[in-house]
């Protein structure tokens, strides 16, 4: 089920950084089955679905504890953190989000898709699709840390084990994306 | 006793249990790459209805993981109690997935899918994260200006069963339901607008008809009462009530409540005029129907915290015990003798003899009182120093299991 070729990639054929042929992706479908187990799994063993806003969050907090400790200590939303002698780090989210960085360079290289290059839209430049980025992932980091939670944390997560606030959420940020589309159309089409 | 989740720090050891994360990170890392989450303009491509790979991904993810949640629970292999479920803070919540939203479509990501965008050396994903960094950053500098909206419309753990006032069954099937009908009108969509023509693989119509299957399966197993989860434990935490090893002399209760690192939770569960004529200082009045309502809050109780629950004998409080305990609550304690013995040990020696009477029945007061004293009674808070009682300690705090703070830590 996991191997059937998604007739939609256009990444066939590509020539990568790893020397192999970008093979393309999983079916949405059976990619959302696989998800979908890990998610299961995780509940099953720990009792946390999955995250990774929260990993960012202590892993930005560990830096900063580093550099303005006294600043960290002072900072009611910090202190529970990182305060006095605690390490941010450790901390199971933490670890969820090292490993799916390494999970999702294992999958790109076996699959011959890790290649250094930026993916953007046809009718805007490199340049402004990095200050795009940069701007997204800052909204972004900002709006996961209101909600207590990004689209894994909160979505997946709470949605799965039917949470009103975590449906309510994605609504949220289906919605905010839907409105918003129409007036960044050129950067994506 | 429901086998999961597991006690990890307790199995593994702390911190190495964290392992566990990293390796449930690398496949979820590895899941999403497959998926084509790496790729900003597929995502991006969800909101012009050309390619719903988000939604299609997203929703089945979230009906696999929930009927086989809701199957375990059923069985009682997996605790939901012990499952975090994200707390609902509403309206902080959906301003917050409103500029997510915003962030997703200028940007091209969420959090997850950009570090496996960025792991596959995609440099705008790399941005991207740099850019949530620092989103987070300025949140965690700037929180301190709105703390009252961000705690505001705190609901704690709400899920959809309450809200509709529905079994998990029905919801199950409802949300299988409607996410099918959503990929229905996915694919349509991706056909009409996003004018693609290829053959889409049989199998998801075995799959489709698996996943109803399966949330059908939740309504006819349902969800076990607490009287059935009694039972499963009931094998193993009967004994500690035959061999006392959960009942604690008032000494040590007292001993408890005066001790500041621990946090100390008395439940009264005799009916109200008993507990308006005398109660243990601090003791929370909970009818034994209405132990329900403070299982939630008592979950929530950091790891130091230890439960006494008394009546003016044994009998309510053993009931109560049996009750908290099958709702998986830790550290729950029985008061020895209840609220009786606690007057036996601390009364003063002209009270006891002017206020003594025959009990008129089991789990009665032995004492009377002209008035209703509450917790204004020199009995209610007594000195530990001028009361020295030997007692044998009985509580022995337990390290907790399953989630104490999930979603994104």
């Amino acid at each position: 089920m996991a191997t059937y070729v998604s007739a939609q990639s256009t990444q066939v054929g590509v020539k990568t950084a790893s020397k192999r042929v970008a093979r393309p992706y999983v079916h949405p479908y059976a990619a959302g089955i696989l998800l979908g187990l890990v998610l299961f799994l995780s509940f099953f063993l720990t009792g946390n679905g999955l995250g990774a806003s929260g990993g960012l969050n202590r892993i930005l907090v560990s830096f900063e504890d580093l550099v303005m400790p006294d600043h960290v200590d002072r900072v009611a939303y910090l202190i529970p953190m990182a305060g006095g002698d605690r390490n941010p780090l450790e901390n199971w989210v933490v670890l969820l989000v090292v490993g799916t960085v390494f999970g999702g360079f294992l999958s790109g290289w076996f699959n011959g898709r890790v290649k250094l290059e930026t993916i953007k839209g046809p009718n805007v430049s490199t340049r402004t699709r990095w200050i795009m980025a940069f701007l997204g992932g800052a909204l972004m980091g900002y709006g996961a840390r209101m909600a207590r939670g990004c689209t894994s944390g909160q979505a997946l997560s709470g949605g799965s084990v039917l949470s009103v606030g975590s449906w309510a959420f994605m609504f949220a940020v289906f919605g905010g994306a839907y409105l918003l589309a129409y007036f960044v159309r050129k950067a994506w089409n | 006793m429901t086998p999961f989740p597991l006690n990890l720090p307790q199995l593994l050891g702390s911190p190495t249990y964290l392992i566990v994360y990293l390796i449930i990170g690398v496949a979820f890392g590895a899941v999403l790459e497959m998926a084509g989450f790496g790729v900003s303009t597929k995502l991006a491509a969800q909101f012009y209805f050309k390619d719903m790979t988000v939604l299609k991904v997203m929703f089945t993810a979230i009906i696999v993981a929930m009927v086989f949640i809701f199957i375990a629970t059923g069985l009682g292999l997996l605790d939901y109690n012990l499952v975090y479920v994200n707390e609902t803070y509403l309206v902080p919540g959906i301003v917050g997935g409103l500029i997510m939203g915003f962030g997703f479509i200028i940007g091209g990501f969420c959090p997850g899918t950009a570090l496996a965008s960025a792991a596959t050396l995609k440099i705008d994903g790399i941005i991207f994260s740099l850019g949530a960094l620092f989103g987070i950053f300025l949140f965690g500098e700037t929180v301190g200006g709105f703390e009252d909206f961000w705690h505001s419309t705190y609901y704690g753990r709400w899920t959809l069963m309450e809200l509709f006032n529905a079994n998990t069954g029905v919801i199950v099937v409802a949300v299988m339901i409607m996410a099918l009908l959503a990929f229905a009108a996915s694919e349509w969509a991706e056909r009409i607008v996003g004018k693609r023509t290829e053959k889409q693989p049989r199998w998801r119509y075995a799959a489709a008809g698996s996943g109803l299957v399966l949330a059908f399966a939740t309504v006819v197993i349902g969800q076990p009462t607490n009287a059935v989860r009694w039972n499963m434990i009931a094998e193993q935490k009967q004994p500690l009530l035959d061999t006392r090893a959960v009942f604690a002399h008032p000494a040590e209760v007292l001993k408890y409540m005066n001790d500041r690192k621990i946090v100390t939770m008395l439940v009264d569960v005799r009916d109200e005029a008993d507990y308006n004529q005398f109660h243990v200082r601090d003791a929370r009045h909970v009818p034994i129907d209405q132990l329900s309502t403070i299982v939630e809050e008592f979950h929530a109780l950091p790891e130091n915290a230890v439960v006494f629950v008394m009546s003016n004998d044994e009998e309510k409080a053993v009931e109560a015990w049996r009750y908290l305990v099958a709702d998986s609550v830790v550290n729950v304690y029985i008061m020895d003798g209840g609220v009786n013995k606690w007057l036996d040990t601390f009364g003063e020696a002209d009270f006891k003899t002017a206020a003594a009477i025959e009990s008129s029945g089991p789990d009665m007061l032995r004492y009377t009182f002209p008035m209703a004293y509450g917790e204004k009674h020199p009995a209610s808070a007594p000195h530990e120093d001028r009361f020295e009682v030997a007692f044998e300690p009985h509580v022995v705090l337990a390290i907790k299991r399953g989630a104490v703070a999930g979603g994104c830590g």
